[in-house]
């Protein structure tokens, strides 16, 4: 043992480890595929590569509504009000403003947050159902205001000029990068966060909200940071998703549809883990794609679906594979190691 | 139910609570670190009204509590949860707490267990690790809810012994307990409560020995 190594272990007892070689090697297989995903529109063709805006959106709106639900215990099924105020967010800067629709988006996040933070006063005076009530009611409310505003073409929506004018060859590639860069950083906030002194929060508001608070969590702040988050992330997407379909109109983008893709997916896969979202949203895609020709029958198998894996497994299908394994693809436990031949 | 109920306990005392099933006193805790909220009376702190005082700031004033069915953060590991408290409870860094919560676990016993989940665990670590996690939010005053109650004997012994450590640290400790002798071996007084109301208080074997206490633990009616 070299000195140098020898001064440092007089001094710790101990070290405090999140990840091993195993994680280190999936996140370098990860990453590799996250490349491979964005270089796809280089050699797939259009029709492939727009399907696959909307399974990145999807997954990045069902990463920032895990978050909220499975760890801040907050349940809302109002994001598509974010949704809708990210997508005419996005039309104000793109068309009005005369800004890069891509560059919009940024903004259009922005705007998220700010309205994420009065509705949050508002709707964390309530309690469990009827938070969710309110976060209805709220996006109802904002669904409502926009459509009865002429200049945006009230209920039957506007086209964005500025998105058009970018041409397939720019728009099509553009939007798909912007959705999988949106999923890259719905999981990376997530993951981030939660493994910041605020995830410890989180955590343990997650297993017990009473109990953290006695421990000295501020749950008030915690859930407040969550669900700016959460509407700033979900503005973000309803920016891409507009610039994706060329068209915003208040009946599709501030859609409850939105919330129930949402539940399914949490539902399949599993809330509390940042794995669940991921499969969650493989399986409901793999679902849509297979089964959406068949008409109703494709809500008959989504539902029998839920209903069999919320019996199975109340946690998912992600809850199964930790409770059999304790197997995370995204480390997050705090592992404490006591070092041998320390001095006391 | 609490009816009129008024309890002082000094810097460094060591006040037992026992009381019939019912009697008010986890109720009177939940009061104390904001749990519930008073209809009226009030709540003081080192001289500060804390009537008022969201919970999470109560905590890092210095009232730490265990919970009677102890409440762990389940899907975290031990250390994971000692270090909410150290982290939080005393509005720190989390680099900066791991030290203390390294010498919480020794102190609770915990040491070996430290990456096991939480809800893994046996009642007897769950007790230690309520205590643990109360200890890291370093408290001025310790509130212990049935710490020792469904332990064994031989559980209740080991339990004591942290207990003694920590009495020497100086922190003021008020235990409810059911396990009598538990409490005497460790507490300066013992205040009786019934129906939400204060029986009597003072010497614990005096006051445990007392006609009225042993009415009404042996289900006799309120004089």
């Amino acid at each position: 043992m070299t000195a140098a190594k020898a001064a440092t272990l007089e001094n710790k007892r101990f070290t405090v480890w999140v990840a091993n070689r195993t994680n280190l090697a999936i996140g370098i297989f990860g990453l590799l595929i996250v490349v491979a995903l964005a270089l796809f529109p280089t050699y797939a063709g259009t029709p492939l590569t727009r399907r696959l805006v909307d399974f990145f959106t999807l997954l990045a709106l069902a990463q920032f509504w895990n978050l909220m639900l499975g760890y801040a215990g907050l349940i809302s099924v109002g994001q598509q009000g974010f949704i809708g105020i990210g997508s005419y967010t996005l039309w104000l800067f793109s068309d009005i403003m005369h800004i890069n629709p891509f560059i919009s988006v940024i903004f259009a996040a922005i705007g998220g947050a700010i309205i994420a933070f009065p509705a949050a006063s508002l709707v964390f005076k309530l309690k469990g159902g009827y938070l969710a009530i309110g976060t209805w009611v709220i996006a109802e409310i904002l669904r409502l205001i926009v459509a009865n505003i002429k200049r945006t073409g009230g209920g039957s929506g506007i086209t964005i000029q500025a998105a058009t004018k970018l041409g397939t060859t720019v728009r099509v590639p553009g939007s798909y990068w912007w959705a999988l860069a949106s999923a890259v950083i719905a999981i990376a906030v997530t993951y981030f966060l939660l493994r910041s002194r605020t995830g410890l929060a989180l955590k343990a508001i997650r297993d017990n909200d009473l109990a953290a608070e006695s421990n000295g969590v501020n749950l008030w702040r915690t859930k407040l940071y969550t669900y700016i988050i959460g509407g700033a992330g979900c503005a973000m997407v309803g920016a891409i998703v507009a610039i994706h379909l060329l068209r915003v109109q208040p009946a599709a983008a501030f859609s409850i549809n939105w919330t129930g893709y949402l539940i399914f997916i949490s539902v399949i896969g599993g809330v509390g883990t940042i794995e669940g979202p991921i499969i969650g949203t493989i399986i409901y895609f793999v679902l849509r794609e297979t089964t959406s020709k068949y008409g109703e029958w494709y809500f008959i198998v989504l539902g029998i679906l839920a209903i069999i894996v919320t019996v199975w497994s109340p946690a998912g299908i992600y809850g199964y594979v930790v409770r059999k394994t304790n197997f995370f693809l995204f480390p997050l436990q705090r592992k404490l190691r006591m070092l041998e031949g320390a001095k006391e | 139910m609490i009816d009129d109920l008024s309890i002082s306990v000094a810097e460094g005392e060591a006040l037992g609570i026992v009381g019939p099933n019912g009697a008010g006193k986890t109720t009177w805790f939940n009061l104390i670190t904001g749990a519930y909220h008073q209809d009226a009376g009030k709540v003081i702190f080192g001289g500060t009204d804390i009537t008022h005082m969201p919970r999470h700031e109560r905590c890092r004033a210095g009232i730490g509590r265990t919970f009677q069915i102890p409440k762990p953060f389940s899907g975290m590991t031990v250390f994971e949860n000692v270090l909410v408290g150290a982290t939080h409870g005393r509005n720190m860094k989390e680099r900066a707490s791991y030290e203390h919560c390294v010498d919480i676990l020794d102190i609770t016993g915990l040491t070996k267990k430290a990456n096991v989940l939480a809800g893994s665990l046996t009642l007897l670590d769950r007790k230690r690790l309520e205590l643990s996690r109360a200890l890291a939010t370093d408290p001025k005053i310790l509130l212990l809810d049935e710490i020792a109650g469904g332990l064994t004997e031989a559980e209740v012994e080991d339990l004591l012994e942290e207990i003694r450590k920590l009495r020497q640290t100086g922190v003021t400790i008020v235990w409810i307990e059911h396990i009598v002798h538990a409490l005497l071996a460790i507490v300066d007084r013992i205040t009786v409560i019934q129906f939400g109301r204060k029986l009597c208080e003072g010497d614990p074997h005096e006051v445990m020995n007392s006609a009225e206490v042993q009415a009404c633990y042996m289900g006799g009616t309120p004089a």
